[in-house]
């Protein structure tokens, strides 16, 4: 029987960082890249997909391996150099580090993933945006730009169930912009999103 | 039905595009510099873009009869990577040139301080260079964005009759008559606006300083919104003048009060020529049906 494929790239990873940026990219073609629980996430956009799950625990694996400044470079470099799925994946990486282990994230690797986070927020690829509203934008993106994150899902169609700690992140400024954007909706005609309610309901 | 689109994105569309605009009446567009789908990453993808709005795109355009113009900006979104700011000190040379009469789009992506400081700083070029300024009022919190929009453009000094706001709507558009701001609407397949909710705005608020847009570009987008915003003020009860005055003069008086406008003489029917015109060797056209 074939070891699962994702414990494989890990190995290999462990065996040699530097491999880092081969197997990022090829990761897909051994895992798949369909929506992780299509079940109750049919787009992938909340779960996120098969390959930005495995990229994503390439990231923590290489966390364990690089540090610091290194770790910092190499996920800015695997973001930049890589195309939609692959930068959503070092976007989860980040919020799986958030979330796992903190202390990974000291210094410049939360500087960077920072800076990646509002670059993917730029970006119109929903794939990308569901995966820059995680645990890591909770807890390091600038509060008026995560809140314009939030709004962007709305916005986008993006279920709000993608961000990640709305009940504790949010505050009485978002619920302000939610509720002008249902207003807004309202004087158009036009149905106001459903996940605007989660929002709305919440005791800020 | 003469038709003057004041903001579309045609070098994200087609020759058939081209050609059905033509047939619908639009003789003459704006094409407003603008993001692409993929963010830019350089000055250089910027002067590129520049340069084909200025060239090929103008060439393209005129090879089915319209007549193109376009307006240089760094665009709010890209004003946030520090990798694109650069381009603002090549943005006056490009000011200078014929084919563009307006600084624009400029305004608010998501209400940034770096955003704010592309804004000041483009609305201060469109002083200068005596150019009006088209601004895009964003389409997270646009309430508050056009709030804020309006508080920027007072600040800067600049007259509000030459500044044009844009993608506004029911809950924007009073703010922005009140200002004394141009108004532009981007009647969209089914979201900023459309021609049914245009013409109650136009019922409202009057024909004076509106301008309507097809704001057609890579997404779900009409480049005839325009025309059909002209046909349901007809069927409104609006009288061709008015129709005409939305859909043409207002934009011609918007955009021509510098002399920056060729509309004349119309470069329609080059399109027919047996021996089409060569942009570098490319006509567009791949030759003339037999």
């Amino acid at each position: 029987m074939s070891a699962d494929p994702l414990s494989t790239a890990s190995r290999r990873l462990r065996e040699n960082p530097a491999r880092i940026r081969d197997i990022f990219p090829a990761i897909g073609r051994n895992v798949g890249r369909s929506p992780a629980r299509p079940g109750d996430d049919p787009q992938g956009l909340v779960h996120g997909t098969r390959d930005e799950r495995a990229r994503a625990s390439l990231v923590v694996t290489l966390a364990e391996l690089v540090t610091g400044e290194r770790l910092a470079a190499e996920l800015a470099a695997l973001y930049h150099g890589g195309a939609g799925a692959e930068r959503a994946g070092v976007l989860r990486g980040l919020s799986a580090l958030a979330t796992g282990s903190p202390g990974s994230l000291d210094g410049p690797v939360a500087a960077i993933g920072a800076g990646l986070h509002e670059d993917a927020l730029r970006a119109n690829d929903l794939r990308l945006v569901a995966a820059a509203v995680g645990a890591f934008a909770a807890r390091h993106l600038d509060r008026h730009l995560w809140r314009h994150a939030v709004l962007k899902c709305l916005f986008t169609g993006i279920p709000l169930a993608a961000v990640a700690e709305l009940e504790r992140c949010a505050d009485a400024e978002l619920v302000r912009m939610v509720g002008d954007f249902v207003a807004e909706r309202r004087a158009a005609g036009r149905p106001e999103p459903i996940d605007a309610r989660r929002v709305l309901i919440l005791p800020v | 039905m003469r038709i003057f689109d004041p903001h579309i994105h045609l070098t994200s569309r087609t020759t058939d595009d081209y050609e059905a605009m033509f047939a619908a009446g639009v003789r003459a567009v704006v094409e407003p510099a603008f993001w692409l789908g993929q963010p830019r990453t350089n000055v250089g993808s910027f002067t590129d873009y520049f340069d084909s709005l200025l060239g090929w795109e103008r060439f393209r355009a005129a090879q089915f009869g319209l007549s193109h113009h376009c307006t240089i900006a760094l665009n709010p979104k890209e004003a946030n990577d520090p990798r694109c700011t650069p381009i603002l000190e090549l943005i006056p040379g490009y000011l200078a040139k014929d084919g563009v009469v307006a600084v624009g789009e400029i305004g608010y992506d998501s209400m940034t301080t770096a955003e704010e400081k592309a804004f000041a700083a483009q609305l201060a070029m469109a002083g200068e260079h005596q150019l009006p300024a088209l601004v895009h009022t964003p389409h997270r919190d646009k309430l508050a964005g056009t709030r804020r929009s309006l508080d920027v453009i007072r600040e800067s000094g600049l007259d509000p009759d030459r500044v044009l706001v844009d993608h506004l709507n029911e809950m924007t558009a009073r703010m922005v008559l009140d200002s004394g701001c141009w108004l532009g609407f981007s009647i969209y397949p089914d979201t900023k606006m459309d021609p049914r909710r245009m013409v109650l705005l136009l019922k409202k608020y009057g024909t004076e300083r509106m301008l309507v847009n097809s704001a057609a570009d890579w997404g779900r987008s009409d480049p005839l919104s325009t025309r059909h915003t002209g046909e349901a003020m007809l069927a409104a009860g609006f009288s061709p003048a008015q129709v005409d005055r939305v859909l043409w003069r207002n934009p011609v008086e918007f955009y021509g009060r510098d002399g920056r406008l060729e509309l004349d003489p119309p470069p329609a029917e080059r399109a027919r020529r047996p021996d089409p015109a060569l942009f570098e060797g490319n006509s567009v056209l791949r030759g003339v049906p037999a």
